[in-house]
């Protein structure tokens, strides 16, 4: 009971430093102002969920947790109230991503997590924060891949649970699919010659395409061919919670943080999004 | 009830214990080849084969099974790209497959070689002594009278190791290889309110595999016990 | 052990020299191997992917968490593994049917059910039922799984080692007037656990390896961490291999443990020393196995 209420203060505060925001020009830090209503300092820290081996998006380097989901998320908790020592970041791996929020195992997810239909018959989405597209990753010299169409009698690698590997088994059955616990195994079985092409949202994989180990050996082949919209992941029911998020990805998108964050990481890797970027953060929580 | 119906539609539990049975039995196979080889090493005049067993027999049963279907998936398979089975028309979860069968298999030739050592430890001096004093040598008296014997006496110890193998063979799911453990996953994932029937259904299934091998090893060792 | 001297007798000089020529036949034969593996890896096992291995922070940040993971959860699983083992030994050995054929049951099943199986249900029931949740249910799957089954398995032992001392002690016990319970509790227990001193060592290195289950259930054990450390620089061999190391050095050292514990315990008592072989069944000294 104490977390719901804890929640919906977190949700007024937010949508309080967002009008401030509006109004005013200078941003309110966050913390300085919501701190007045004095117990709305939540009790423990938040819980997100990320991942922790996809570079640009979500990655593990030591101690520290860099890439685009991460910045988001770093954002967002903010919003809600928990500066950068309140917030644990637990690894989610794809499979997991539903199981670890109906278990409440964590608040919320940012996880290069798409929204689709049967998920939210599961949990909730806030968002979208990101419009991304499914694409190959193929060998630097392979040509012979330009599209979907062309994998017929081609290996194909993705991870179990995922939506593009869902896409693929229903869309392409002629393709031979494996299906590995996470991409940094199939990047690893792309460069073995293992299989042919690796595929999931753009954004991923043009963050594996630049980690300097494999730098030079792969390439998106840059014909995304569906629309995946990344959402943030908050439990069923938990509404406020998730309109606050919805609130602070509004006011990342409008006071430039969030182009400042794509550029500082997948942007590196010379990745430029498509025009769906920025997208209207429209979902309903239900 | 409907529910239940329609994941036994939507998972093929038979297939995933097809699967299981496959990879014991290969990887039984496996096991006694290499469990043989590496016991008859151990037991060898030649001090550098009786080393390496010995070092093997350690690493392997200091090692867990996970790592080492890793290493057969991810080493083996994938970086040195050394496929066992002929492509096409094996795909790569074929390829898998087998991988899990040798790590199942290595893993188990160091039970399997220890259960052999204990069975020569049961044949008699005499009976070692007996064939030398007929003037045969090591690999004769291992062959015709040493090792006969030792099977009989290792029958319990291997039987136990045979049911860990079918027990271990879930291991082989962390490889992508779809086995029963595999499935069982997968099914309580999106079967979340039938977790209960879910877990009874599997555990049935390796009670029926297990359950009969065990009384049968129970039967045989004592058929074949040797009368001292 | 003895058997080994007599299966053949010493060398004459054209045997030694045989065995020569055939130990260096095997050398070579296993270094060609080792040099296979080793070129088709090369590229997995330049500098550059041992590395990071001489950051501390690879160390801090991955191996030490994974390990610390490793071995807490191993530990927890041990003390609870002996807890149910005792109470399900005690259970078998009772004068009660019911508790005894109730405490068979259990035994057998535990023991006829894949570790990962249970450790999978008892991973997602904590999750459904909202009881835990995070690492915190992982642990306690790993814990479930591994206790249920080496519980199990430390109860055949309790049983096998009660049954192995000699008729005289419970006569003994009965005769100064204890009763049944008593004569189990204050001598015959004593004396059956410490037999099972050594196997109960080597038990723990099942139970540290059967960690790495935890893999399956997002336990953040060493293997994870490794493949987390691999995620971030693509050295999947290496960080497997010096992960392997770590496992073969520990239970190494309890192995070596386990042998002491043996030696020492045969110069001071008469009887059996235990073993359990590592599907669970329980061995009586050098001679025939028990049945399982």
């Amino acid at each position: 009971m104490t977390r719901s209420t804890t929640w919906a203060l977190a949700a007024s505060a937010a949508a309080f430093a967002l009008t401030l925001s509006a109004c005013g020009g200078s941003a309110a830090a966050p913390g300085t102002d919501t701190t007045a209503g004095g117990d709305a300092a939540p009790s423990g820290p938040i819980r997100i969920g990320i991942k922790y081996d996809q570079p640009g998006l979500g990655l593990q380097e030591g101690t520290n947790f860099t890439g685009f989901d991460v910045e988001v998320a770093t954002y967002v908790a903010g919003e809600l109230g928990y500066p950068e020592d309140q917030i644990e970041f637990i690894q989610a791996p794809s499979p997991q991503r539903e199981t670890m929020l109906e278990g409440d195992q964590v608040d919320l997810i940012f996880a290069t997590y798409s929204i689709t239909d049967t998920r939210k018959e599961r949990i909730s989405f806030a968002g979208p924060y990101f419009i991304a597209g499914q694409d190959l990753l193929v060998r630097a010299d392979d040509t012979s891949i330009t599209g979907p169409e062309t994998l017929t009698g081609k290996r194909l690698c993705s991870v179990a649970g995922s939506t593009p590997a869902e896409n693929v088994k229903k869309e392409h059955p002629d393709v031979e699919l494996i299906e590995y616990d996470t991409y940094s195994l199939c990047v690893s079985a792309l460069d073995s010659g293992a299989v042919d092409a690796l595929t999931t949202d753009n954004v991923i994989l043009a963050g594996y395409a630049a980690q300097p180990q494999w730098e030079g050996k792969f390439r998106v082949v840059g014909n995304p061919f569906s629309t995946e919209r990344y959402g943030v992941g908050v439990p069923k029911g938990e509404t406020e919670r998730c309109e606050a998020v919805n609130a602070a990805l509004e006011k990342m998108i409008e006071d430039g943080a969030w182009q400042t964050a794509l550029d500082e990481t997948v942007g590196r890797s010379g990745f430029e999004p498509d025009d769906r970027n920025p997208p209207s953060v429209d979902e309903d929580c239900a | 009830m409907e529910r239940l119906m329609q994941m036994l539609s939507d998972y093929n539990v038979l297939a995933a214990f097809w699967t299981t049975i496959q990879l014991t039995v290969y990887g039984a196979i496996g096991a006694l080849v290499l469990g043989t080889i590496v016991a008859v090493m151990r037991v060898s005049p030649v001090a550098v084969f009786s080393r390496a067993a010995a070092l093997w027999t350690n690493v392997i049963l200091y090692t867990p099974l996970t790592l080492i279907a890793f290493f057969f998936a991810f080493g083996v398979l994938i970086k040195m790209n050394i496929r066992l089975l002929p492509e096409p028309p094996a795909t790569l979860l074929d390829q898998h497959f087998a991988m899990g069968v040798v790590a199942i298999a290595v893993y188990h030739s160091s039970l399997v070689a220890e259960a052999l050592r204990s069975g020569i430890n049961t044949v008699p001096l005499g009976q070692a002594e007996a064939a030398r004093a007929l003037g045969l040598g090591f690999g004769q008296s291992l062959r015709e009278v040493i090792l006969p014997q030792a099977f009989r006496g290792a029958i319990a110890p291997l039987g136990s190791t045979l049911i860990a193998l079918c027990k271990n063979t879930t291991v082989v799911a962390t490889i992508s290889v779809t086995e029963a453990a595999a499935l069982m996953k997968s099914m309580i994932e999106f079967y979340s309110d039938l977790i209960v029937p879910i877990f009874v259904i599997m555990v049935t299934g390796f009670v029926i595999l297990t359950l009969p091998l065990g009384m049968f090893f129970t039967w045989w060792s004592k058929r074949a016990a040797v009368l001292r | 052990m003895s058997a080994q001297n007599l299966l053949f007798d010493l060398p004459g000089p054209r045997a030694r020299a045989r065995h020569r020529v055939l130990a260096v036949v095997g050398v070579l034969l296993i270094a060609a191997l080792v040099a296979g593996a080793v070129y088709l890896l090369r590229n997995e096992l330049r500098w550059a992917m041992w590395r990071p291995f001489i950051d501390p922070v690879t160390w801090t940040a991955y191996l030490l968490p994974g390990l610390q993971a490793t071995l807490t959860a191993a530990a927890i699983s041990v003390v609870t593994s002996l807890v149910v083992g005792l109470l399900l030994g005690v259970g078998r050995l009772a004068a009660q049917p019911v508790v005894r054929a109730a405490s068979g049951v259990l035994v057998e099943f535990f023991r006829a059910v894949p570790v990962l199986m249970m450790m999978v249900f008892a991973y997602y029931a904590f999750i459904y039922s909202g009881v835990l949740r995070g690492q915190a249910a992982s642990l306690a799957g790993v814990v479930v799984g591994l206790t249920l089954y080496n519980g199990a398995v430390i109860a055949e032992l309790v049983r096998s080692g009660v049954h192995a001392l000699p008729k005289g002690q419970t006569e003994a016990g009965l005769a100064v007037g204890l009763t049944p319970g008593q004569t189990l509790r204050s001598i015959l227990l004593p004396q059956a656990i410490r037999a099972m001193l050594p196997a109960l060592v080597s038990q723990l290195i099942v139970v540290l390896k059967d960690t790495a289950l935890g893999y399956l259930i997002v336990y953040a054990e060493l293997l994870q961490r490794s493949q987390n450390l691999a995620a971030n620089y693509g050295n999947i061999i290496v960080a497997f291999f010096v992960a392997g190391v770590i496992f073969v050095l520990i239970n190494w050292a309890l192995a070596t443990l386990a042998h002491r514990l043996e030696a020492w315990l045969s110069t001071r008592q008469a009887g059996h020393v235990l073993h359990v072989a590592e599907g669970g069944a329980v061995l009586t000294g050098d001679e025939t196995p028990a049945v399982r």
